[in-house]
């Protein structure tokens, strides 16, 4: 019966090609968008555990969480390095966390925190050690696999945060060291770069003191340069920006202007005063955590009115976020099941008319034995054998094109979207896809089953 | 097997299309069911096949009870199991080739195919060369011996024909007459053929006529 179903099937190849392809876009539609609400809300939800405050800049709060804590967008601004220890020093508060952020190596942020950071997230090393000097850095899991770095490798940072970002200039006077490698985590950390935020001071040439490594070795002392000496401003050069016994192979030519990195934010602003008595260590935000829950009422609002800084609540601009997403999403979801459903539709025309063309074979069927059953599951075969391929056809089109999308679109990846990751509603979409299938060829099926074959002998 | 059809009568609303019709066709012979169009022979044939509700009376086929006392019970299976049936119109399924059409009618019987006899059944009827014909591309003559053949890889107890020869022309009726009875005797079936092509007549037995659906002497 199954041979004969796809016989049929293959006997008119447009209809069937026609049904198959509009049930494959309805799936695929569906699942791209079970795949994006899914791992984004995953990815928010993984990275923002722990994390019950952003401080920094006063902006808009959902920049700030974007740029802080998913690495997904420009930073609001600086905050002075004080706020740091006026937070440490608050009881009700368990853990801050610093972030000077700014440059990127290959697209990937180049985060200056603390061990603290660490801590947040769990972070076990796969390799190596933590950074414990200036210019030592820790990559993320996805980084390391991604740029081929081993440690010992040395590689330079460009200003920025994307690979591609017009004027972008590589900091040829200031080579990080790769001093250790993270486990995967399935968290933003595995697509960092980690180093000291004191390092990030010296890559932008900005003089501070007085913390546990402070200070910088011989070979980077020029690194307290006069900003003026990789001034962002001339663009007249070409900066490679490569791992070092890595060949030329990720080098690329970036220019940046100081208009630019004034309105780019993050510490590439305060890398950008210079002349003058120099730029003051800055940093640009604080992840915080409490230690109890009066200080989610307390904190938020003394940052907010007593200092020049704002305060932002994860969970609150994720949930405001998700939600508009959560629209888009809903109504794309809408107009993908209406599309199954028109799938269905063109399944049941097909068939009911293909019921009537083909009576006569189906009546052969019946005098050759076949039961009333059988006749009726050859049709339903129909039904289901189309919408299993136009299943299919839709979860490996939405999964080429999440890979497609991935390649092509870095934000994409930044965003940790995995693009062959099935997620467990997927099979319940493709069983509903073939419940239309099925629910489609009922009545054909009815028809084809109540046919009296005796009749259409004595029609001819 | 024999045929045994005893007191057959069917009715189209008021219209009584077959009324006592008793005839039996013994294990291995033929017969020819003989009359002018309208004389209910489609009506008897779809009745011996278990296709068509009787008003009364019975078709037994060796011991199987085809129609009797239980209606059609059982039908389905009687006739997928000991009958080849050929139409006139109904040859083969559009969407299959001659060859799976073949395999087709053997897997529906017994749930196997037996693709040797098959090949062998297509090159004894010179069908060898369209085995992956579609049903559109044969010819009259060609479709007929395909529907004959599809009715001989079941292996049949009978072989019941209707019309089987209405759209040929005089040699093509030859061989097509010929043929269904070598193939019942190859067979070792019984053959019962409904016609009113009286050309068929010489390579009978017996003849049953039929007139406004009663059986005449």
């Amino acid at each position: 019966m199954i041979d004969l179903a796809l016989a049929y099937l293959r006997d008119r190849p447009l209809t069937t090609a026609l049904n198959v392809l509009l049930l494959a876009i309805s799936t695929a539609m569906l699942i791209l968008l079970l795949q994006f609400s899914s791992q984004v809300r995953d990815r928010f939800e993984r990275d923002v555990q722990g994390v019950d405050l952003v401080v920094g800049a006063k902006g808009s709060p959902l920049q700030l969480i974007l740029s802080s804590l998913f690495h997904i967008d420009q930073p609001t601004g600086n905050i002075p390095l004080e706020s740091l220890d006026m937070l440490r020093n608050d009881p009700a508060i368990a853990r801050a966390v610093p972030l000077a952020l700014g440059d990127n190596f290959r697209g990937y942020r180049i985060v200056g925190t603390d061990h603290s950071f660490a801590g947040l997230y769990d972070l076990q090393l796969a390799q190596g050690a933590h950074f414990d000097r200036p210019m030592q850095a820790v990559l993320g899991a996805d980084v390391a696999a991604q740029t081929g770095a081993t440690l010992g490798q040395k590689f330079i940072g460009s200003h920025g945060f994307a690979t591609d970002e017009d004027g972008a200039q590589g900091h040829e006077h200031a080579v990080f060291e790769t001093v250790g490698i993270l486990r995967p985590s399935g968290t933003v950390a595995d697509r960092l770069i980690l180093v000291s935020y004191q390092s990030v001071w010296d890559v932008h040439g900005i003089a501070h003191d007085g913390d546990d490594f402070l200070s910088v070795e011989a070979d980077h002392a020029d690194t307290r340069h006069d900003h003026d000496d990789h001034a962002h401003d001339d663009g007249d050069h070409d900066v490679s920006h490569r791992v070092a016994g890595n060949g030329d192979k990720g080098a690329q030519a970036n220019r940046l202007s100081t208009s630019q990195d004034v309105s780019r934010g993050g510490l590439l602003q305060g890398a950008s005063r210079a002349p003058g008595p120099g730029p003051e260590p800055e940093l640009t935000a604080i992840l915080v955590t409490y230690r109890n829950a009066s200080a989610a009422v307390r904190v938020p609002a003394m940052i907010d009115r007593q200092t020049q800084m704002q305060a932002a609540v994860p969970a609150i601009e994720t949930a405001r976020l998700l939600g508009l997403l959560g629209a888009s999403f809903e109504g794309l979801r809408i107009f993908a099941w209406l599309l199954a459903m028109t799938g269905g539709l063109a399944i049941f025309v097909a068939l009911l008319n293909m019921a009537r063309a083909r009576e006569s074979d189906l009546a052969l069927l019946r005098v050759m034995g076949a039961s009333r059953m059988q006749v009726f599951a050859t049709v339903i075969l129909e039904g289901v054998i189309t919408a299993l391929l136009g299943a299919l056809a839709g979860w490996l089109g939405a999964h080429a094109l999440l890979s497609l999308a991935r390649a092509n679109f870095p934000s994409l990846a930044e965003m940790g979207l995995s693009a062959w990751g099935p997620l467990a509603g997927e099979a319940a979409l493709i069983l509903a896809v073939l419940a239309i299938g099925t629910v489609a060829a009922f009545v054909p099926a009815l028809r084809v089953y109540r046919l009296d074959p005796a009749h259409l002998l004595a029609r001819g | 097997m024999q045929l045994a059809v005893r007191d057959i009568s069917v009715s189209f609303g008021a219209r009584r299309a077959l009324k006592d019709v008793t005839f039996t066709v013994p294990s291995q012979g033929r017969a020819l069911l003989l009359g002018p169009s309208g004389s209910g022979k489609s009506t008897l044939l779809n009745t011996i096949c278990g296709l068509q509700r009787p008003d009364q009376g019975e078709v037994q086929l060796g011991e199987h009870h085809l129609v009797g006392p239980d209606g059609l019970a059982g039908a389905d299976q009687i006739r997928r199991g000991y009958m080849g049936i050929i139409f006139q119109t109904l040859r083969l399924i559009s969407a299959l080739d001659v060859r799976k059409n073949l395999l087709l009618a053997q897997r529906l019987q017994n749930g196997a195919s037996d693709p040797d006899l098959v090949d062998a059944t297509l090159a004894r009827l010179g069908l060898g060369d369209k085995a992956q014909a579609r049903p559109f591309e044969l010819s009259q003559g060609e479709a007929q011996r395909a529907a004959i053949a599809r009715a001989l890889v079941v292996s049949p107890a009978i072989l019941i024909a209707d019309e089987p020869t209405s759209a040929l022309d005089h040699a093509n009726t030859q061989i097509v007459a010929q043929l269904l009875i070598e193939a019942a005797e190859t067979a070792g079936a019984s053959l019962l053929i409904a016609t009113h092509d009286e050309r068929l007549m010489p390579f009978f037995e017996r003849r049953i006529d039929l007139v406004d659906g009663r059986v005449s002497a």
